[in-house]
């Protein structure tokens, strides 16, 4: 395995570790977020977007890492985010908890994560039609939501932890 | 608050902030060894991990499709990161014993049965529908979820906002007979 491959690997592995003590990988708390009875997933990922949040746009800022944004492509980021909405609430697990329920023993995770390469093998087969129709709508490009609103991220940054924060003692005074 | 759950779990701001220590070790990581800044992310692999499967059986047509061709079908950084995610929760789980053999979830069950045929075949379309989502919008609940809004994305918060708000909508339709 070459450098690439075995830093992949260790980050993995302290990735599926934190995702399991956490207590995210499980199909119940996956599908009681989207049922809006257990905020666990909601209390992690947020956590995690806090902290990440604050190293990441700071090291960018010094011009030690670099931002890489995902295409504001309108009909992609619309219609792929309704379809993935709908899929994640049947299957129960997203692409990466779903490997990391398999190793919890949850092995339905089996049958996500076929249907999931076979929903990618489909994709590739159908990329030529939504490159001319999906894809082709509307694309603003690799845009940050500070240049879109034209408002620092120095800005953004502090009223998403105040909100955040907000929401969380919500949940806890809600004990949801 | 709890810094441990009731079955021995940590709490999910405990564990998620960790994550995002986590995420900013790994572009830091990532940009200083290999030279280029990755982020955190699972579903490219799936379309590297079926470019992989159909090249033993059809390697011409994965080599002339467009999209396993830009995709670029290969065992790289990402696809050992979503290896390591099965081995760091099964060592996560049998330590703390939270390992379970699980066939049916109990969410699932009350609603279909204990039916592992109809589970299969909810978890086998779901993962077909949610896949071609997320090829279709670039990302996952880890590379837009946790990655793009770490960056403050413009198209993560779309997408995320998507993924939770269809989620909500079709989880209420789905299992909503179920709960009392």
């Amino acid at each position: 395995m070459n450098t690439a491959q075995w830093l992949g690997l260790f980050t993995g592995v302290l990735f599926g570790f934190l995702l399991q003590k956490g207590r995210v990988l499980r199909f119940d708390k996956q599908v009681g977020a989207m049922l809006l009875t257990d905020m666990t997933i909601f209390k992690f990922m947020l956590s995690a977007i806090l902290v990440g949040m604050v190293g990441i746009l700071w090291l960018s800022n010094m011009e030690i890492i670099t931002l890489s944004h995902k295409p504001m492509n309108v009909g992609a980021v619309v219609l792929g985010g309704a379809l993935f909405g709908a899929g994640w609430a049947i299957m129960g697990f997203c692409p990466g908890t779903s490997l990391g329920a398999l190793g919890e023993g949850r092995w339905h995770a089996v049958f996500a994560i076929l249907g999931m390469v076979a929903g990618a093998a489909l994709y590739a087969e159908l990329y030529p039609f939504f490159k001319a129709t999906v894809l082709a709508w509307k694309d603003f490009g690799k845009i940050g939501l500070s240049e879109s609103i034209h408002l620092s991220q120095w800005i953004i940054l502090p009223l998403f932890w105040v909100g955040t924060i907000a929401l969380f003692f919500w949940f806890e005074k809600k004990n949801l | 608050m709890k810094w441990k759950t009731e079955d021995g779990g940590w709490s999910p701001y405990l564990a998620g902030a960790l994550v995002g220590l986590l995420a900013i070790a790994s572009v830091l990581s990532t940009t200083q060894l290999l030279g280029k800044t990755s982020y955190l992310g699972a579903s490219t692999t799936f379309v590297r991990a079926a470019g992989l499967f159909e090249q033993t059986i059809a390697a011409d047509h994965v080599g002339s499709n467009e999209y396993f061709t830009k995709t670029k079908v290969r065992i790289d950084w990402q696809f050992m990161l979503v290896v390591g995610i099965v081995m760091g929760a099964l060592i996560s789980s049998t330590t703390d014993k939270s390992f379970r053999l699980e066939s049916v979830p109990p969410t699932w069950e009350k609603r279909f049965g204990p039916s592992i045929g109809k589970r299969a075949a909810g978890a086998f379309a779901g993962g077909v529908i949610a896949m071609v989502g997320a090829r279709l919008a670039d990302g996952c609940p880890s590379g837009h979820g946790l990655s793009g809004m770490m960056q403050l994305s413009l198209s993560s918060f779309v997408a995320l906002a998507m993924f939770f708000g269809v989620g909500v909508w079709v989880a209420h339709i789905v299992y909503g007979r179920g709960q009392s």
